[in-house]
């Protein structure tokens, strides 16, 4: 009755063996989408069932796990699948950059930068990058290996023709090490540029879809653009309400029914720690130090 | 220059010998040569089934000949059999140095962005990387096509039939291609809107020194259009000749039978 429910891991050996072939071959080339056997996960399509596979694939009993959900450790999906994993591999999680050496991540790029001895890994709901101009997948696998990317630039030129300018705010595409164009997932662009020449090794899975790629520690991305409309990264314009940085991607939060809004940080972690650094924002409750919400909590409570 | 200009001209663009092409026991087309030169305008006529189409797909490379050859000459001067060309460079080929007219314009066009993009596409294929110069060249060929500039940023889905067809060409054309290939480029429209294109086919043909081969059941299209006419029937071409001679002096009672069944106005 005591032998573990599950393999290390959740997933089968064999399976896993698959899985890390799948990421060799991407990591041997960069931001290419290789297929793979992608199995069924306890979790509904669309919740990171690819980056939970690479995950189970890559984590040994020695790893530290991050998993953060648009850049925070505590919503849902952050939560459940850093349970699934201290359950089923009885790895020791995080909420600190730092510290971990695999972070799973949906849709954000932590703050902090990333070192040579993590893993970042990527939960992608559609790999394809041509996929919205190009709905045959013959064709676009034919283009990536012709390296035919005119199509690229024709959303780009959809943009600026109806906008004035590139409004492609998240999934930017990027070309990775001069050859592959490739979705990096629904990043908002503001991420793109920390993709480029990074210490850490990133991969991206797409249970769905049933891809993986892969970019390895630094190698060249490029956003792509045109001259006379260069990539530029986007960000709200303003401090964080609760940490006062200038320079992290914000979520902005309604506040009230009249209008009413306030800038945070999406980098829970990056966020904390500066508070506990001594920064504060226009809106951080005071005293800072005290963590004065759990206290409160607690006396009303009580 | 004057020298080797008549040079150029002198050698044909495209060369057909002994195309065929089976499907099982039913022979599409059967035995097909001809030489194409460069600004020269050749029409392929028959009725439905003649093998017209599948040769226009034999000539651009799409369907693989089951005999055969064709052979285009490149833009360096060297002339090419085509079925050896590498994938890339056949579709490189094609979107630079060809162009290909479809009968119905949702084929070659992308209906869901806007004519600008569509026009603009072939440029940025061959790594045009500068939006107002891609818009620049977009906005010329649309006034050159006699579509209201101020149309650049709707859908083709927006737009009428003869526009869409007019939009197609424009698309085509952008990359100034020696040769296009054109499948019944005014079937679907109405015959106000077909002598409105088929003027601007014919002057943007003798403006730009295009070699045309254009798949027509329309004799009238032939006439206004080609210099030469090839006649198909039964997958073979029956009689050839300049269009003048062919249509006015047909010799072959099919081709005889074809030229009076034109109703009169």
């Amino acid at each position: 009755m005591n032998a573990p429910a599950y393999n290390f891991a959740y997933l089968d050996e064999q399976t896993k063996r698959m899985i890390r072939r799948a990421i060799l071959k991407a990591i041997a080339i960069p931001g290419y989408q290789v297929p793979f056997a992608s199995r069924e996960m306890p979790m509904p399509y669309g919740w990171g069932t690819g980056g939970v596979q690479v995950t189970a694939a890559i984590l040994g009993p020695q790893d530290v796990l991050k998993v953060i959900d648009q850049g925070s450790d505590d919503t849902t999906n952050a939560i459940s699948i850093r349970k699934f994993f201290a359950k089923t591999a009885g790895v020791a999680t995080t909420t600190s950059t730092e510290e971990a050496t695999v972070i799973q991540t949906r849709h954000r790029i932590p703050e902090a930068s990333l070192h040579a001895n993590q893993v970042l890994v990527y939960q992608v709901p559609i790999p394809e990058p041509l996929r919205f101009l190009e709905p045959r997948e013959t064709e676009t696998r034919r283009m990536h290996a012709l390296a035919e990317y005119g199509l690229m630039h024709v959303k780009l030129y959809e943009d600026i023709a109806r906008f004035g300018h590139i409004a492609t705010a998240y999934a930017y595409p990027v070309k990775v090490n001069a050859r592959y164009v490739m979705d990096p997932s629904p990043t908002p662009k503001f991420d793109n540029p920390k993709m480029d020449n990074c210490p850490a090794l990133q991969l991206f899975g797409a249970g769905r879809e049933k891809r993986i790629y892969a970019i390895p520690p630094h190698t060249k991305v490029v956003s792509l653009d045109f001259e006379d409309h260069p990539f530029e990264p986007y960000r709200f314009n303003a401090p964080c309400a609760l940490c006062g940085a200038e320079n992290s991607y914000l979520d902005e939060i309604v506040t009230d029914d009249k209008g009413s809004r306030m800038f945070v940080c999406s980098d829970t972690d990056y966020c904390e720690g500066r508070q506990a650094a001594g920064h504060h924002g226009a809106l951080s409750a005071a005293p800072y130090k005290d963590k004065a919400q759990g206290k409160a909590r607690e006396k009303a409570n009580g | 220059m004057a020298d080797f200009d008549t040079l150029e001209a002198d050698r044909p663009l495209l060369i057909a010998d002994g195309l065929s092409k089976s499907y099982g026991r039913i022979a599409a087309c059967r035995d097909v040569s001809f030489s194409l030169y460069p600004g020269e305008v050749l029409a392929i006529v028959g009725e439905s089934g003649s093998g017209k189409s599948t040769l226009l797909q034999l000539l651009s490379g799409q369907l693989a000949a089951s005999g055969g050859q064709v052979s285009y000459r490149m833009r360096d001067g060297v002339t090419r059999d085509l079925a050896a060309l590498g994938e890339a460079e056949r579709r490189l080929l094609f979107r630079t140095d060809w162009g290909f007219v479809h009968q119905d314009p949702a084929q070659g066009l992308r209906m869901a962005v806007s004519a600008g993009a569509n026009v603009g596409e072939r440029l940025m294929a061959v790594g045009w990387n500068h939006y107002g110069r891609i818009r620049e060249s977009a906005s010329d060929w649309l006034t050159r096509v006699e579509i209201d500039v101020a149309r650049i940023d709707d859908a083709p889905r927006t737009y009428s039939g003869g526009m869409r067809q007019r939009l197609q060409i424009a698309r085509n054309l952008v990359t100034g291609p020696r040769l296009v290939f054109m499948d019944e480029p005014t079937g679907g429209l109405d015959v106000s809107v077909q002598a409105r294109l088929l003027d601007l086919l014919r002057n943007l043909v003798a403006e730009l020194h295009l070699a045309v081969v254009i798949v027509t059941h329309d004799l009238a299209v032939a006439r206004l259009l080609s210099h030469r006419v090839m006649v198909m029937k039964g997958g073979r071409v029956i009689e050839t000749g300049l269009t003048d001679q062919v249509l006015d002096d047909p010799r072959e009672p099919y081709t005889q039978l074809l030229v009076s069944s034109i109703l009169p106005p």
